[in-house]
């Protein structure tokens, strides 16, 4: 009996959008137009994508426009989140350009009456023996691509790309520096009106009466929106929305709110509410070796803001019962369902486009201002209406990054090596993203006359790289442990997917209690977490990251040094990193040196970009990053209650990326935020010889760690 | 309203506007100039910084009134794909940014700073962005770029 030959899988993105022309077609004289489902975020994204399709197409990357996402016309592949755009659009459009230039080849070969195996494709012209030639162009009539795509194609073998691989310029850089329209709130719309809705400052508040007496007069104003206890402006201009929108303020009477936490005891909140508990993994060990101690250890990373440079906009235009909306969400048809919910309308009569915003790190509130211009729009007559939130609102009506209590307890056994381990989570859930239930999640679809209720934020299942528990399972060979993750089921702050969900906490604690473990037993902690490793990968990174920085340094007064790595997700990326730290009265992060695998890496500059950044960004989290309130307001809501690192205390990063070929590449966006906290974290006991284990780590707080350690 | 007259890019501007209205608004809701970007309205981020004479200064702060007769300088001032500044050209060599929203204003705040002293110190450099933010973390590229425009003017 013969068995039938395995068929090949498509890619996940192309199996959900088999149709070539979708992803890429031959424009005009000598364009190709990529269509890609996912979007620019500041991640450099698009390069990367128009590189694949260079290389495999065979044509000069300025050839290559890149179409921006839109539900009218592009492939859906849900949202530009966890890293995945390389793995997911760029093994799709990789496939796709094989497979069209195959085809390509096929009816060159008809036409020139030449083998296709003698042909070669050079910038688009197709040449063969006796100087025949023909171009994609050429035959664009003879070759339909409004078909499936089909398993078969083949990529090119990886030694023989000559684009990917290798680095690049940015394709949108250069508009970005000569100040060429590129951003969604540069974009100058015919008819353009500007809208701003009215907000609590209470937390949970909500608006139970208006007077709109004052607002009524102000010299612009197109109309005054209200519908239950949302309520906005419209107005001709960008100032007369802003000065309606003050004068509707002061007529605003909302109801009591909703009592937030203790900032200081989040633990305790954590804690004491009702959750959900999940084991996330367990591994029993092979025998039972008794343990001399148990260390236990507790840990709280806090609420963290988005806080993009740009606060949230967008634009929506409505004609009839069919509307146009503009938005630099991460997931243009997720948006789209979450929109058809709350008004009501088949999907099919909503076109929902993407545009640049400012760089996003997680669901802030780009869909949330797309819903409030939609509502807005509404009485603007036809006109697009365009909404751009304060800096006040972006800090504290936007969806958070999850607060998160995390306790260890390591079994040691006389040499103190590990023996057990029990790793335990309390946090909200780290999603609430639109799209994905029956229920919207929008901000203003909670205020509306009918409202649905505030989302409470879940966890994406762990085959996704899991939420509260991401990175909680170590990849470290330890003998035993047991992993649970407590989700709450209440939510005073509302909290969704900000960059690494869990995992910058999860690795923070593990990492550091590792740290611990291995100065107890008086072992280098490098040496200590080679030993516990059994994925190459995974020690090459640690050894290049250690023999960039020549670990370990000379001890020094006043320096130290820490290490942090994981793998993110367990499945993506590796990251290595070292900090050299300067501890006096405040800390100061010096340098920090990062070795990353993340297969083949696409754009190593870019990849090496996404690292430096990461790796900022997180030292910005660890030193800084606090979202403050008492029991009432979320009361950091402007860059002097929320400060960020600036450029005199941005830290030096060196990154050295091992570059894999031959292995699918994965994103480098959320790689370097986890091992940062933690060689941070590592670096500041070793300068000062006290562990913090509440993050930021400020001055107050190695103040309390020194008490208590004396 | 009163008529307020400044230079804009090296262009004579007569603008009716209330007083009080900021610069910002004015450049971006009547006169189309959005390199100068919303980041804040309270002075905080940099973002919408343009160059008031040797100066990089908010514009979401600053009055109309206090811009009366002043030379005002956008990043669409500095210069074009065609005649570039040499701050643009670094940025684009040194690849220095991530999304990009914060850099029409770093850019000016480079482009004062290198006015003032052309040839300034990483330190220097970084003391001069300090009014900037950038949430991407490329910083130490922004300063590579800056040291790099910095160098070229000096040799050319």
């Amino acid at each position: 009996m013969s068995m039938p030959s395995p068929v090949p899988k498509l890619p996940v993105s192309l199996a959900a959008n088999p149709k070539l022309s979708s992803w890429v077609r031959f424009s005009g004289e000598g364009g190709v137009a990529i269509s890609p489902g996912k979007v620019e975020i500041g991640q450099g994204i698009v390069t990367a994508l128009a590189q694949i399709a260079a290389d495999e197409l065979d044509v000069d990357i300025g050839r290559i426009e890149l179409i921006r996402a839109s539900t009218a016309a592009s492939p859906n592949e849900g949202v530009t989140s966890g890293s995945l755009s390389v793995q997911q659009s760029g093994r799709a459009l990789r496939h796709v350009c094989a497979e069209v230039r195959q085809r390509f080849l096929a009816a060159a070969s008809e036409r020139l009456g030449v083998d296709a195996a003698l042909l070669d494709v050079d910038d688009g012209t197709i040449s063969g023996p006796g100087n025949v030639r023909t171009s994609y162009w050429e035959l664009a009539g003879d070759v339909s691509l409004d078909r499936d795509a089909t398993a078969g194609a083949v990529a090119k073998p990886a030694a023989t790309r000559d684009v990917a691989g290798h680095s690049v310029q940015r394709v949108d850089i250069p508009d970005k520096v000569f100040a060429r329209p590129r951003f969604i709130h540069d974009c100058a719309l015919p008819d353009l009106v500007h809208g701003r809705v009215l907000r609590p400052d209470i937390s949970g508040a909500r608006l139970i009466a208006l007077d709109e007496t004052a607002a009524r007069v102000v010299p612009g104003l197109v109309a005054i929106v209200r519908d239950g206890g949302f309520a906005g402006v419209v107005a001709d201009s960008e100032a007369a929305a802003e000065a309606a929108l003050k004068a509707l303020r002061k007529g605003a009477t909302w109801s009591a709110g909703e009592p937030l936490p203790d900032e200081d005891d989040l633990a305790g909140f954590l804690k004491s509410q009702p959750i959900e508990t999940t084991v996330i993994d367990a591994r029993a060990a092979a025998a039972t070796k008794r343990a001399a101690r148990t260390l236990r250890r507790k840990y709280t990373r806090p609420y963290i803001a988005h806080a993009s440079i740009a606060p949230s906009c967008a634009m929506a235009r409505w004609d009839g019962d069919r509307l146009h909306v503009w938005t630099h969400s991460q997931g243009v048809y997720l948006l789209r369902a979450d929109l058809a919910i709350v008004l009501e309308l088949p999907a099919e009569n909503i076109v929902v486009e993407h545009m640049e915003g400012a760089g996003c790190y997680g669901h802030n509130a780009a869909d949330d201002v797309a819903l409030d211009a939609v509502l807005l729009a509404k009485a603007a007559g036809g006109r697009p209406v365009r909404v751009q939130w304060s800096r006040h609102d972006e800090m504290s009506h936007a969806p958070f990054g999850a607060a998160m209590a995390i306790e260890i307890e390591a079994d040691l056994d006389a040499n103190s090596e590990i023996v057990g381990w029990r790793h335990a989570i309390w946090s909200n859930g780290h999603a609430a993203r639109p799209g994905r239930a029956a229920q919207p999640a929008l901000l203003a679809a909670t205020e509306i006359a009918n409202p649905y209720p505030r989302m409470i934020s879940t966890n994406p299942p762990a085959a996704n790289g899991g939420g509260g528990d991401r990175n909680s399972v170590p990849l470290y060979d330890l003998p035993a442990w047991t992993i649970t993750s407590h989700r709450l089921l209440t939510m005073p702050v509302r909290t969704s997917a900000l960059r690494t969900l869990g995992g910058q906490g999860n690795v923070f604690a593990i990492e550091s209690i590792l740290d611990e473990i291995a100065v107890l037993r008086g072992e280098d902690p490098i040496a200590f977490r080679l030993r516990h490793l059994r994925d190459e990968r995974a020690s090459d990174v640690i050894r290049a990251a250690a023999r960039r920085a020549q670990w370990k340094p000379q001890k020094q007064s006043g320096i130290g040094h820490g290490v942090g790595f994981a793998r993110y997700k367990n499945t993506g990326a590796y990251c290595a990193a070292i900090a050299e730290i300067e501890g006096t009265d405040d800390i100061r992060v010096r340098r920090l040196t990062l070795a990353v695998d993340v297969g083949e890496a696409i754009n190593p500059d870019g990849v090496i970009n996404q690292i430096e950044g990461g790796a900022i960004q997180a030292t910005s989290w660890v030193l800084r990053e606090r979202v403050r309130f008492d029991r009432t307001h979320i009361t950091s809501t402007s860059w002097t209650d929320y400060p960020i690192l600036t450029f005199s205390e941005v830290p030096a990063v060196d990154v050295e990326i091992i570059q894999r070929p031959e292995i699918e590449p994965v994103g480098a966006g959320e790689a370097a935020h986890g091992p940062v906290t933690a060689a941070i974290a590592n670096a500041v006991y070793d300068c000062l010889g006290v562990r913090v284990r509440d993050l930021p780590i400020t001055r107050d707080r190695i103040i309390a760690a020194m008490e208590l350690a004396s | 309203m009163p008529t307020i007259q400044f230079q804009l890019n090296g262009a004579a501007m007569a603008v009716e506007a209330d007083p009080d209205q900021t610069l910002l608004d004015v450049l971006r809701g009547r006169l189309g100039v959005t390199g100068p970007h919303f980041g804040c309205g309270a002075g905080e981020c940099g973002a919408c910084h343009v160059m008031v004479g040797d100066r990089a200064m908010a514009s979401c702060d600053m009055p109309m009134w206090s811009v009366a007769d002043k030379d005002v300088v956008t990043v669409e001032g500095l210069g074009t794909a065609e005649q570039s500044h040499p701050l643009q050209r670094a940025f684009v060599s040194e690849q220095a940014m991530q999304c990009g929203y914060c850099v029409s204003g770093i850019l000016i705040s480079a482009a004062a700073l290198l006015k003032r002293n052309p040839s300034p110190t990483e330190t220097e450099v970084r003391a001069a962005l300090d009014r900037n933010l950038c949430r991407c973390g490329s910083h130490n590229r922004m300063v590579r770029a800056v040291l790099r425009a910095a160098a070229e003017t000096a040799t050319s």
